[in-house]
């Protein structure tokens, strides 16, 4: 073994440190005066991700969960908040620090299309965070065919191109990719919202797979709550930068406390007629209005305009996480 | 772009240096990739090629051959035509023109390249830093390149030439920064496109400094781009030094430069007009070939395949339509002539799609035998993965197929005429009429440059001829019924100025415009949010209520067939797998496809009852060109067995009427059995079928 294999990091440290830390992150887009002005895109978000934990964050387009994780991959300029890794704050890590970082922390991106660079062979994609880490090409090759049979794929594919393959193969390629310096924690962004029913389940039975044998972490981003449902242990919904409501899985998705948790847990529809009737009808007795109306006032509560139980007090005063059971639920009156 | 090579199998022959090849693999391909057929498919490129390779060879080696020194003057033969002695004739002092044109050649040829080499690698660069650096430093670069363009590049270089005098290096090089500018421009928007690629962003995770991204992922990017711009600078550059030559700032007078001599020719045209002849013809072409060589590499690679029809697949649809009118009618299952079918009702009949081919012989298949029937004010959901020809089947539907893709054979019948025998011209009076589309993406069906109102109120009074004040009447009653609150608002607005939502209800109510009978649904809520999908089914299943209207809702979501589909049909590789009544299928699917599906969909399952593993199905979809014989499905069936080697047709399923294309689908009720979430044997696994490229046998060993 060369030196430069010390680089990597072992198995996961056995602390109750957690993970991953995400406390009040507030993320505002654009400069100067006009970023100070601008809503917030993501606005005092907080959540932990233990060791081993897979941690879920759903919402609607535009609640802000993909730039959360883009903010701690450190591809988005964060406006206030800490973000810590293992008890080591990386909410402005310099470019050096992150690329200590690399190895640790990795990603999944939602595009299997766009996330592997066309003109390089799948090898070349591979090896590529082993190269900047030292490693010789000739090991980084084989580390990256071990790495391939362990997704499922020949380790003939190294010399192939990413257009060579399905989407669902070049899903597991990026998995390879995320995995081949034994991380402790990946980030998924809509890792498998592209694809279809039995790839998707593959993809999702191979992160479970890697979680139980590595006991890596995933920070598991989606929309699609039933998805997040089979990886995450808990879960954590956002709305219009906001955390709504976060707990255990079993507990959010199947006893909702937030009206907008409810909403969105019925609106998911299920592959059963019947039961998807009765769904229906429960969902439209919510009472809960159109997305598409304004946008909500700066302050109080941002789900107030379309929520049927709105008052008031909703407008002025924002609501604070607050335990339901086994969750902490962002509402005045749920 | 697509290697178009096979992957080097690895070399038996070769084993020892196993590791070297897989570098030389990669550099061969790169220089397959670099100089791209696409150069040598077009003659005019090759011809300047060629031509440019003769120039530079003979240029280069024109002491060792060229007849006569640039200055030698022959008094005896002043302003002669071509000679034995001088093949191209001879100038006003009798110096040899064909001597003076290579002669010149190194330094026009080199001085041009100068040019390319300073314009295209300052712009390259610039347009590399800025998009990586984005923000501040992005803008301040941009403005500084708009100042450059805004100078008068002429008055900037004849300012040059006052200073440093005739020095041509200098002046071209010069000229090459004042390019820089445009070829900025050109680049950038590439290379800000290439910086956002999620490669780009797992590169950064990676750890990867922004220089070695630039380096890596984005130059080979934009490698196409900037071999264009070099051939058409390297043109541009030429010209403008012949120019300046022309008017006196060539090189210093003894010196040949073409330019020089085409003004020296210009002064003889009357008496010696052969003079301008062979320097002119020699500058024209080498500038042809430099801008044949830049149209043939920019040329986008699917140049071939254009959107609109071309006149010969019109001709060819045109052809097939009459083959399926001329074909004889079929007679229905239940013996009912096709007359007699009941106004708003649709019946496909065994319908086939294929790509055209060019030849006598049939083209690849992509639909087979897909027999469909919509009842008036029903709603049947299209299901599958991608790639089972269920958006195929829908634009059939409409003649809206892709270009290239046609109706082979079978019947669309629709209130008793076959629309699969009609013409293009009459199919326009059915479209939007009759049958409306709505498709996945919403923003599609809206043109940005229009507002909401225009658009609808514009196909309101194309479709129904009213007038304009009715119209607009008709627009606001149409976007309440889809459910908009603020309907004179939204009528004011821009598609980009609405969520996505809200342009889905704008394009339902686009459809419904010309108040059709049929409504075909392409993955309507794919793009969208759960809640907003939830509203939008509402919103459809209230209309179908209100209405009548039938609908075909193509998805991939079994929760949506489950929550709006009264009958569904589940396709798999092209063909109806499994067809009956909603409930029926899904509580007690027959098909095993259908059952895995099911399996595999997390929907399915409760959060306590959330599996270990979801069932998945091994290998993928097979492409047209593979389908078996037999069962389509059997390659990835859990149940499959010597039986599914044999055609299957599809048959009666024994729960209601539904139909079921399986051999075992009646023991496999039975005995019961369900897709099992097994483990998938590694070999299974390794079964891949990349899309390219299939892997031969040896690959797999």
């Amino acid at each position: 073994m060369s030196t430069a294999v010390t680089q990597l990091p072992g198995p996961a440290p056995a602390t109750t440190v957690p993970m991953l830390e995400v406390k009040d992150l507030v993320v505002r887009y654009g400069r100067g005066r006009r970023a100070a002005t601008a809503p917030a895109a993501v606005d005092g978000v907080s959540f932990s991700i233990a060791p081993g934990e897979t941690v879920g964050l759903v919402g609607e387009s535009g609640s802000g969960k993909s730039t959360i994780g883009k903010a701690i991959l450190g591809l988005q300029k964060v406006s206030g908040g800490t973000i810590s890794y293992q008890g080591w704050e990386i909410t402005s890590a310099t470019a050096t620090q992150r690329r200590d970082l690399g190895a640790e922390l990795r990603a999944v991106f939602q595009d299997p299309n766009s996330s592997l660079n066309p003109r390089n062979t799948i090898g070349t994609s591979l090896a590529e965070p082993l190269r900047l880490r030292g490693i010789a090409a000739a090991e980084a090759r084989v580390k990256a065919e071990d790495m391939l049979e362990r997704v499922g794929l020949p380790r003939e594919a190294v010399d192939r191109y990413p257009s060579q393959f399905s989407g669902g193969q070049r899903q597991r390629i990026s998995v390879a990719r995320a995995l081949i310096c034994d991380p402790w924690l990946v980030v998924c962004d809509e890792a498998v919202s592209a694809l279809d029913l039995s790839t998707q389940a593959q993809v999702l039975n191979l992160l479970a797979d890697l979680r139980d044998e590595r006991g890596l972490s995933y920070l598991f981003i989606a929309h699609d709550i039933a998805v997040v449902q089979f990886l995450a242990q808990r879960v954590v919904v956002l709305y219009r930068g906001q955390v709504m409501e976060s707990g255990p899985a079993a507990a959010v998705t199947e006893n909702p406390q937030h009206p907008f948790t409810q909403a969105l847990v019925a609106a998911s529809p299920v592959p059963r007629p019947a039961e998807q009737a009765v769904r229906r009808e429960a969902r439209e007795s919510l009472g809960v209005r159109t997305g598409a109306a304004a946008v909500p006032a700066p302050g109080g509560c941002p789900f107030r305009l379309r929520c049927p139980l709105a008052t008031e007090l909703c407008a002025t005063e924002r609501p604070a996480l607050r335990r339901i059971g086994a969750a902490d639920v962002a509402c005045h009156y749920a | 772009m697509i290697p178009s090579m096979a992957p080097a199998p690895a070399d038996q022959a070769e084993t020892t240096t196993a590791a070297a090849a897989p570098a030389r693999n990669a550099g061969r391909a790169a220089i397959t990739k670099l100089s791209g057929h696409r150069l040598f498919a077009s003659p005019g490129a090759v011809a300047g090629l060629v031509w440019l390779a003769a120039l530079v060879t003979a240029s280069v080696t024109a002491p060792l051959w060229l007849p006569f020194k640039t200055e030698d003057q022959d008094f005896t033969a002043v302003l002669s035509g071509p000679t034995a002695a001088h093949w191209l004739g001879t100038d006003e002092l009798g110096r040899d023109i064909l001597s003076r044109i290579f002669a010149a050649a190194a330094g026009t040829l080199g001085t041009s390249m100068l040019t390319v080499i300073v314009g295209v690698g300052l712009g390259t660069i610039l347009a590399m830093l800025a998009a990586g650096a984005g923000g501040r430093a992005e803008g301040v670069i941009s403005r500084v390149t708009e100042v450059m363009m805004s100078l008068p590049g002429t008055v900037i270089i004849l300012a040059v030439i006052g200073a440093v005098g005739t020095n041509i290096p200098v002046v071209m090089a010069i000229l090459g920064i004042l390019m820089s500018a445009g070829i900025y421009r050109v680049i950038l928007g590439q290379a800000k496109s290439l910086q956002s690629q999620l490669y780009v962003d797992a590169a950064k995770v990676d750890g990867a400094s922004p220089l070695r991204i630039s380096l890596r992922h984005v130059l080979p990017g934009l490698a196409n781009t900037i071999v264009v711009q070099a051939a058409l600078i390297f043109a541009v550059g030429m010209l403008i030094q012949a120019g300046l030559a022309f008017i006196g700032f060539g090189p210093p007078i003894p010196q040949p430069s073409w330019g020089g001599m085409i003004q020296g020719a210009s002064q003889h045209v009357y008496d010696a007009p052969w003079m301008m002849v062979p320097t002119g013809a020699v500058l024209a072409l080498t500038v042809l070939s430099a801008n044949a060589i830049g149209n043939a590499l920019g040329k986008a690679p699917n140049a071939a395949a254009p959107h609109l029809p071309s006149t010969a697949a019109r001709r060819q649809r045109a052809k097939a339509v009459a083959a399926i009118a001329a074909a004889p009618v079929h007679v229905t299952k239940d013996g009912a002539p096709d007359g007699e079918t009941a106004v708003g009702t649709l019946s496909v009949r065994n319908l086939s799609v294929g790509v055209d081919s060019p030849g006598a012989g049939n083209g690849v298949r992509l639909v087979t035998d897909v027999s469909l029937d919509v009842e008036q004010g029903t709603v049947l959901g299209l299901v599958g993965e991608s790639g089972c020809g269920k958006t195929m089947t829908a634009l059939s539907l409409l003649g809206l197929l892709p270009s290239g893709v046609s109706v082979t054979g079978g019947q669309i019948l629709w209130n008793g005429r076959n629309l699969a025998a009609t013409t293009d011209k009459d199919m326009e009076a059915v479209r939007g009429r009759e049958i409306a589309l709505i498709s996945q993406e919403p923003m599609r069906a809206l043109d940005p440059m229009f507002t909401v109102g225009y658009q609808l109120t514009a196909t309101i009074r194309r479709l129904r001829g009213m007038g304009k004040g009715e119209a607009r009447k008709e627009a606001l009653s149409l976007l309440e019924k889809v459910g908009i609150v603020d309907a004179a608002q939204i009528l004011k607005t821009y598609p980009h100025q609405i969520s996505g939502g809200m342009a889905q209800r704008v394009a339902i109510a686009l459809a419904l415009s010309g108040n059709p009978k049929l409504l075909v649904a392409d993955e309507p809520t794919t793009a969208l949010d759960v809640t907003v999908q939830a509203e939008i089914l509402s919103l459809l299943r209230a209309l179908v209520k209100d209405t009548g209207m039938s609908v075909v809702m193509v998805t991939h979501d079994l929760g949506v067939v489950a929550d709006i589909c009264d009958q569904v049909a589940v396709m798999y590789a092209g063909q109806v797998v499994e067809n009956g009544r909603t409930a029926a299928i899904l509580d007690s699917p027959r098909h095993p496809y259908t059952l895995a599906l099911l399996a595999a969909d997390p929907h399915a399952n409760h959060a306590d009852s959330m599996p270990e593993r979801l069932a998945t199905i091994s290998g993928q979809v097979p492409q047209p060109k593979d389908w078996p014989a037999g069962c389509r499905f059997a390659a990835r069936c859990q149940f499959a067995g010597s039986a599914c080697l044999e055609p299957v047709p599809l048959l009666p399923s024994g729960a209601g009427e539904g139909l079921v294309r399986c051999v075992k689908a009646d023991q496999l009720a039975v005995e019961g059995m369900d897709w099992l979430a097994t483990d998938v044997p590694a070999s299974r696994l390794l079964e891949i079928t990349p899309k390219q490229t299939l892997l031969t046998e040896k690959d797999m060993a």
